[in-house]
């Protein structure tokens, strides 16, 4: 495996997570010694496998999962208001993300 | 009644209670007094709720004088791990990023603790996001293990781990993801059960991984498990990932005889990396249970020794997935930017702790165009072999036992500056978590230095009976010899 520099800083990118000049160092080593690790996985012949995402019983185990799509009200809008760092109820306040037309 | 109140179970609280021997009141004021002498130490719990737990203490002690009957868990004193979602008591998920948060709900697990009559005591320290082994990944600091307080309880519920163990409650709820419960109930010297994906409702615990993570039961015996795996077990119309079947009486299942069952012990775990004295205790466990009537079965597992490296993919592809949602917008830390981008960098930069960033690093890299199909993808059908063995033993047999953790408890400090050293030490419980079956740590002994050694029992799916069966007779043939 070969971490690059600039692979972390696209991937930091992509989580959106601001790194400091330290961590960029620290994970791309780290993050070389991991995936170096994983591609012990390549060792197995998988090209007849399926590939298993969810670990789920019969489909009847999981009735709850084919339930109808109801909207019922939690009654917890203002509690959860509450917990934001900006809100303006009923609404999340956020930095502009939209300029005005000059 | 100070003393006492440490070691009872779950079914001598209730007792004492109806005989009027201590109110549920005096329970909690032995049980906060206890908190807060030890608790300075230990580091075990960060957020405490005494209004609540008063509260039910007084509906308890008025159902007592009223002469009516109690629910099963009554005054049974609980920790709740700081992952699951408490109604106004502060759930930070050991994270900076939610230092203030109070959730205007609880979690189903929380709901049927105390509806089945707990104290809901407060909230229990773990590794951020439940991310790591040792519970040093907190931003409110490690938790010390109360057997060797030099030494890390294990994550990541390590807090609900040192607290049960050092009798400052008598159960916890943790949660397990890779070995999250089972390997802190080892290292501290408790029982601790992850049930199977599916049995336990996960509404309201905050996610990491979702096709893994887990709620279970950490207490003072295996009898107190099953009894607490009961109460929070079944379907939940919350969760669509909870299962519709029939939840069995786990206490009934403890008869204590284990006769004809065959156990498998797979050869992979017990190869290299495992301490010497880990080993014998194991060795020694599997020969008490021989010698209870059962039958030893040489399994082979051979996809064992993959299972790190697909957990470590799957779990941070979840992870990054998950964590997503922690952007300084709805909950939680904001730091201030100018632009909407620049402000999720900022927040998510200085909330999460170095290990939740490196999962999310990880993840993010295995998710990302290019790499999906050579990372995560081959990762989940290494899953699909690793859970065919699994499938497979149990064609051989009724239950599989292993050591649950390679090493014992090490010093604090020890191992954090290799990551990979540390996922490694989990190569025993992630198995089980990628297959999706149930497994129980129950204490096997100490090392010579008094350190506590696990033994772990897997069984198939939906089979915590026969696990906690097997659990409870090897507890009991220990504590005679």
């Amino acid at each position: 495996m070969k971490i690059t520099r600039e692979t972390v800083l696209n991937v930091a990118e992509l989580a959106h997570l601001e790194l400091s000049e330290s961590e960029i160092e620290t994970y791309r080593e780290q993050l070389d010694q991991i995936l170096t690790y994983i591609e012990k996985l390549n060792a197995l012949d998988t090209s007849s496998v399926d590939p298993l995402a969810q670990v789920v019983a019969a489909a009847s185990d999981f009735s709850a999962a084919w339930r109808d799509d109801e909207t019922r009200d939690a009654g917890i809008a203002a509690e959860a208001l509450a917990a934001a760092p900006d809100a303006q109820p009923p609404f999340f306040r956020v930095p502009k993300v939209i300029e005005r037309e000059s | 009644m100070t003393a006492p109140a440490k070691t009872l179970s779950a079914a001598e609280i209730r007792a004492g209670l109806v005989a009027r021997k201590f109110t549920a009141r005096e329970l909690l004021d032995d049980c906060y007094a206890r908190i807060a002498a030890e608790n300075p130490r230990l580091n075990a719990f960060l957020a405490l709720s005494p209004e609540r737990a008063y509260a039910q203490a007084d509906r308890l002690d008025g159902q007592v004088a009223r002469g009516e009957p109690l629910p099963p868990l009554a005054g049974l004193t609980l920790g709740v791990k700081d992952v699951l979602a408490t109604r106004g008591t502060p759930t930070t998920c050991g994270s900076r990023i939610l230092e203030h948060y109070r959730p205007p709900y609880d979690a189903t697990v929380v709901e049927r603790v105390e509806r089945a009559g707990a104290l809901i005591i407060g909230k229990t320290n773990c590794d951020e996001f439940a991310m790591g082994s040792s519970n040093e990944n907190s931003a409110y600091g490690a938790v010390r293990n109360p057997v060797a307080p030099d030494r890390v309880p294990g994550g990541s519920s390590g807090g609900s781990a040192a607290a049960v163990a050092a009798g400052l409650v008598c159960a916890a709820l943790g949660t397990d993801t890779g070995g999250s419960v089972r390997q802190p109930g080892a290292l501290c010297g408790i029982p601790a059960m992850m049930p199977t994906y599916g049995r336990v409702s996960r509404y309201g615990l905050i996610a990491f991984a979702s096709s893994l993570d887990r709620v279970g039961p950490m207490t003072r015996s295996v009898s107190d498990a099953a009894a607490l795996l009961g109460a929070i077990a079944g379907s939940d119309p919350c969760d669509s990932t909870s299962a519709a079947v029939p939840v069995p009486d786990y206490a009934a299942a403890l008869t204590g005889s284990v006769a004809g069952l065959r156990i498998g012990v797979p050869r992979e775990y017990f190869g290299e990396g495992m301490d010497g004295e880990v080993r014998a205790r194991a060795e020694a466990a599997i020969a008490k249970l021989e010698s209870l009537g059962c039958r030893r079965v040489p399994l082979e597992m051979p996809h064992t020794d993959y299972a790190i490296a697909t957990y470590y993919l799957i779990a941070t592809a979840e992870a990054s997935s998950n964590l997503a949602r922690y952007d300084g917008v709805r909950y939680g830390l904001r730091a201030p930017a100018d632009t909407l981008a620049g402000m999720y960098r900022k927040t998510r930069g200085a909330g999460f702790g170095a290990e939740v960033k490196r999962r999310i690093m990880l993840g993010t890299y295995a998710l990302s165009a290019g790499y999906y199909e050579a990372y995560y993808l081959k990762a989940q059908k290494v899953r699909t072999l690793i859970a065919r063995d699994f499938q497979l033993a149990f064609e051989k047999c009724e239950l599989i036992v292993t050591p649950t953790s390679p090493i014992p408890a090490f010093r604090l400090g020890e191992r954090t500056a290799d990551p990979l050293a540390m996922y490694l030490a989990d190569i025993y419980t992630v198995t089980g978590s990628l297959a999706g079956v149930p497994g129980i740590s129950v204490p096997c002994g100490l090392t010579s230095e008094g350190l506590p050694v696990g033994l772990q029992i897997f069984g198939p799916r939906f089979g915590e009976d026969r696990v906690l069966a097997l659990a409870h007779a090897f507890e009991r043939a220990s504590t005679a010899a």
